[in-house]
């Protein structure tokens, strides 16, 4: 033992220790990766040095390491110095060495060409489809591959996992291509709309990798979904300024980008936001905070109000069954608020903690939007009881049983959980393992709907 | 010996300075000339240098690059930047009116002990 430099792979109990050094200096914010490889070069040199001396490997380690300092105080000081690194840790390409800034240019530029792929998807479509119809249906169609198309890249998706996405993205195709849809009719409507979930949930098997039966992964892609919607919100929020900007400014010299917006801009603009945005997000994953939790902390209690508010309102406003038919509508999007609301509180929590006043909170936001929900679907099944069934009225309704059930059974796990009679994972596993019927019902909607309805 | 923390903090820039205008180092040999210049008597906190050197850095009194160790490990090198030279020597001077300073107080505080009615040097753990 003892003397003799310290390299790696020759003292394994010496590198385990330094391993576990750098993971626990390395969870302060303000000290970054290369600084700690700069410390983990002096302890190296300091250990060396003193088991030159004699001392062997535990006991030069722990010299070593307390000559370093008090690592709160030395993370201080690094702080002080760096206070940036306290706020911006989102590093897209790294400077330094072209081998570690390699593969991040190569990302971006693959990123890049998926996003102007996409935009090109939209541009084709756009010039070959004249009707609205038409192109509703296949923008989502044509972009959707680009976007699975960065994972399977990314992820390195096996090619036979490729193979058996592209059967049911095929299908769907043709399905929304080759129905003899009315043009003016619902179940065209129902189809464009109900068909992005599918796409989406395509999506997220090729987000997953393809272990699309593997259950925890899928509450990765909830996060993804959640944070994509956040980032591409700022995408064309400061898209939109610049935009107007522009327009204000050429248009003080009387040239109007409106067409160039509209042919050029938007097409190009919109898929690629929703690239560069999934990018963005893959990239800051362990890096930033999520927000969409963030967000859940603040409008919780915010639409466990509003639900209260509308209960009263309900309750007091006498006949329901003459109410307005998007009653039915609204409700969906209430409890899809919720459940969002639900679900991301759910994917940010951790499953050990205690049960606390924000579950409660959470339980309370169920229960009302539970009772909102038997108010209008009380006067919603009367309704249809009296007028008959339509295509839209099968479609909410479907969607508001599902979410109904999916609300119901995570009331009930929350509940268990806040009695301490249930772990926490029950709810998550709850959570994930009822995602995909989503799909399943999107599907339904478009392959079943158009023959069953008569395509009116 | 135990530095008053204040007087490591004045006096590590210069004395860092100083190491580097013998030739481009890094974190650790700095230290070990640390120790080997006071022989001993002088040790930091090692921790400490990293953001030193990092604030040196970002006033660009010292330039930073990557290499690699004898034992193929990734290793920040730092060089004096000419500005880092004019540092310097602005430092040296005022540490020689510093010491220069003390050294006269330290006298007389020593002809005061020794006269008749003087008490013993107050200042004696500081040296």
């Amino acid at each position: 033992m003892g003397a003799g430099d310290a390299q790696a792979g020759e003292h394994p109990g010496l590198d385990a220790q330094i391993d576990q050094w750098r993971s626990y200096v390395q969870r302060r914010r303000a000290v970054s990766t290369a600084d700690v490889d700069e410390m983990t070069d002096h302890l190296r040199g300091q250990v060396a040095d003193l088991t030159a001396a004699g001392l062997d490997d535990d006991e030069a380690f722990l010299v070593a390491v307390r000559r370093m300092g008090n690592l709160d105080a030395v993370s201080r000081e690094f702080a002080r110095e760096h206070s940036e690194r306290l706020w911006k840790q989102l590093v897209l390409v790294p400077d330094g060495p072209a081998e570690e800034s390699g593969p991040a240019w190569r990302e971006l530029a693959v990123v890049l060409a998926f996003a102007v792929g996409a935009g090109i998807a939209v541009k084709v479509a756009l010039a070959a489809f004249d009707t609205d119809a038409v192109l509703l249906r296949n923008v989502p169609l044509m972009t959707a591959p680009f976007l699975a198309g960065y994972f399977v890249w990314k992820r390195r998706v096996p090619w036979r996992a490729v193979a058996a996405l592209g059967v049911p993205y095929a299908l769907l195709a043709v399905v929304l291509n080759v129905y003899p849809y009315v043009e003016t009719g619902s179940t065209l409507m129902l189809a464009v709309l109900h068909a992005p979930v599918v796409l989406w949930a395509l999506v997220g098997v090729a987000y997953v990798g393809g272990r699309w039966r593997a259950e925890e992964p899928r509450m990765d892609f909830a996060r993804f979904t959640g944070e994509l919607v956040v980032y591409v919100t700022l995408l064309a929020l400061g898209g939109g300024v610049l935009i107007g900007l522009t327009a204000a400014t050429l248009g003080l010299v009387g040239v109007d980008i409106e067409p160039a917006l509209e042919s050029w801009i938007l097409p190009f603009a919109v898929p690629g936001a929703v690239v560069v945005g999934a990018w963005l997000v893959e990239a800051k994953q362990d890096v930033v905070e999520n927000i969409a939790p963030v967000l859940t902390r603040v409008f919780t209690p915010l639409t466990t109000l509003m639900l209260l508010v509308t209960l009263v309102v309900l309750l007091t406003a006498g006949d329901l069954a003459a109410a307005d038919r998007d009653l039915l509508i609204l409700m969906d999007a209430i409890l899809v608020l919720v459940l969002c609301l639900l679900l991301y509180s759910v994917s940010a929590r951790d499953s050990l903690a205690r049960p606390g006043w924000f579950d409660g909170l959470q339980l309370f936001l169920v229960a009302a939007a539970l009772a909102v929900d038997a108010v209008a679907l009380t006067a919603m099944l009367t309704r249809i009881a009296e007028f008959g069934l339509s295509p839209n009225k099968v479609a909410a309704l479907g969607l508001n049983l599902l979410l109904l059930v999916h609300l119901a059974r995570s009331g009930w796990l929350l509940l268990g959980f806040l009695r301490d009679r249930r772990p926490f994972g029950a709810l998550v596993r709850w959570q994930t393992r009822f995602l995909p019927v989503y799909a399943v019902w999107a599907a339904v909607v478009v392959v079943a709907f158009g023959p069953v309805f008569g395509f009116a | 010996m135990r530095f008053d923390k204040d007087l490591v903090a004045a006096s590590a820039t210069p004395l860092v300075l100083g190491i580097l205008a013998e030739g481009e180092s890094y974190g650790y040999a700095i230290l070990k000339r640390v120790t080997e210049l006071s022989g001993g008597r002088m040790q930091w906190t090692d921790g400490m240098l990293y953001p030193l050197l990092h604030r040196l850095e970002r006033l660009g009194l010292v330039v930073a690059t990557w290499g690699t160790s004898e034992a193929g490990r990734r290793r920040k090198h730092y060089a004096l930047t000419p500005a880092g030279h004019e540092a310097l020597a602005e430092r040296r001077q005022q540490w020689a009116v510093v010491a220069d300073v003390l050294q006269q107080v330290w006298r007389s505080a020593q002809d005061a002990a020794q006269a008749p009615t003087g008490r013993p040097a107050v200042a004696e753990g500081w040296a």
